[in-house]
């Protein structure tokens, strides 16, 4: 592998299987020698940490610049008001009000503003930990605090935490909106993760739609796969899109689920099945 | 004095509109002359947060002294206070029923939001 690779694993339906995918690539990745990074983007509910167990070493609070208005040196001219967006600052009866949770601190107002009444502090919005699994393996994930609503800020203070390894496995948010476009943004391919149920296909359809906008290499993996079930087969078929692996619907991937044990260690035969689907993606992202 | 009341329609037969960041029409009546002149409020009806907060601001340029409406929210409280209009919230009827009632002392002026805020 010449160059650095930052793969995501996403998905348009939840509960698809992005998790148990991406943190076995994780692994299967790290055990065939490539330093690698697992961050886990999904920040309104991370669960990567539950089967990677990582020892957080390091953690840090992650806020967003918000407006505070100087009565003073205010006129209240309206403009500030007028240029959000979010209704997070508005002037009314010659008062300035702020809302600090709908605001999304891209400053338009301090810039407005004539008299300069207006500076930015930084409200803290939730925290980025990171830590070891051992062996190449680096973790990073963020938690958004609890009745927050703009994660994409955090979610963008996760990816700029990595550090230099070969490999960084992102693992979004399930759905196509902010959340999921600020993790996949800028990797170099995305692993769809679908299930071959209605479900599953419609909101992959959506998700291929999504990286084709954003222009970004991708390929599918359908989970608990069934010979009989072809509807993900046929659509990836008809449009196209590369199917990397399917991996069987097996019972015993969901008792080890359930323990909080990946596949990839805890059942037969998923070791093989991810190092070599790592080493497909590598190669598909490397085209 | 003037005040505005969230409406479904744009006259004094129609039903208030029970919310009020996303009422479409609002109708601006003068409690002495009962002059009355409509106030469209499409344009926040499909903004994506904040609504409230818009629709305050949209009523406070009219000189209102008070709102009629269904539900109000915090911040939409917040900003109506700021603006030195009264909230009249928890309210049904037509409008015209509704301006008679406020004529006759029958509405209890609000102290603060009667719903939870959306979002945040």
């Amino acid at each position: 592998m010449k160059q650095k690779l930052t793969i995501a694993v996403a998905s348009g339906k939840g509960g698809t299987g992005k998790t148990t995918v991406s943190a076995s690539l994780a692994c299967a990745a790290a055990d065939t020698g490539h330093k690698t990074a697992y961050m886990d983007c999904d920040v309104e509910e991370p669960n990567g940490h539950l089967f990677l167990k990582p020892t957080i070493n390091y953690r840090h609070m992650v806020g967003i610049p918000v407006p505070v208005v100087d009565q003073d040196k205010c006129t209240a001219c309206g403009l500030c008001g007028e240029i959000c967006q979010f209704s997070a600052i508005v002037c009314v009866n010659k008062n300035v009000l702020t809302f600090d949770k709908m605001c999304h601190g891209c400053g338009g107002c301090s810039l407005v503003c004539p008299t300069e009444a207006i500076t930015e502090h930084s409200r803290n919005f939730g925290v980025v930990e990171t830590g070891d699994c051992g062996n190449n393996l680096k973790f990073c994930h963020g938690k958004l605090d609890v009745g927050e609503i703009h994660s994409p800020p955090l979610i963008e203070a996760v990816r700029e935490t990595a550090q230099g390894e070969d490999l960084s496995i992102v693992d979004a948010s399930p759905g196509t909106s902010c959340p999921v476009v600020a993790a996949i943004k800028g990797v170099d391919y995305v692993l769809l993760v679908t299930e071959p149920t209605p479900f599953g296909v419609n909101d992959l359809e959506i998700a291929v739609d999504m990286v084709k906008e954003l222009g970004i290499p991708h390929g599918v993996v359908i989970n608990r796969s069934v010979p009989e079930h072809t509807l993900a087969r046929d659509f990836c078929r008809d449009n196209n899109i590369k199917i990397l692996v399917e991996i069987p619907d097996d019972r015993r991937v969901a008792e080890a689920y359930s323990k909080g044990e990946l596949p990839y260690k805890g059942v037969e035969g998923y070791r093989e099945l991810f190092k070599e689907l790592i080493d497909t993606i590598i190669e598909e992202a490397g085209r | 004095m003037k005040i505005a009341i969230t409406s479904v329609g744009q006259d004094l037969e129609s039903k208030i509109d029970a919310r009020f960041g996303r009422a479409k029409w609002f109708i601006v009546i003068d409690t002495e002359t009962n002059q009355h002149q409509v106030i469209s409020n499409e344009h926040n009806l499909n903004i994506s947060q904040g609504a409230g907060i818009q629709t305050a601001e949209n009523i406070s340029r009219h000189n209102v002294e008070a709102v009629i409406t269904g539900n109000c929210g915090p911040k939409a409280f917040t900003t109506l206070n700021s603006a030195g209009i009264k909230v009249y919230s928890a309210v049904d009827g037509t409008v015209a029923e509704v301006l008679e009632k406020f004529k006759n002392g029958k509405l209890k002026q609000a102290g603060g939001a009667n719903v939870e805020g959306h979002w945040a």
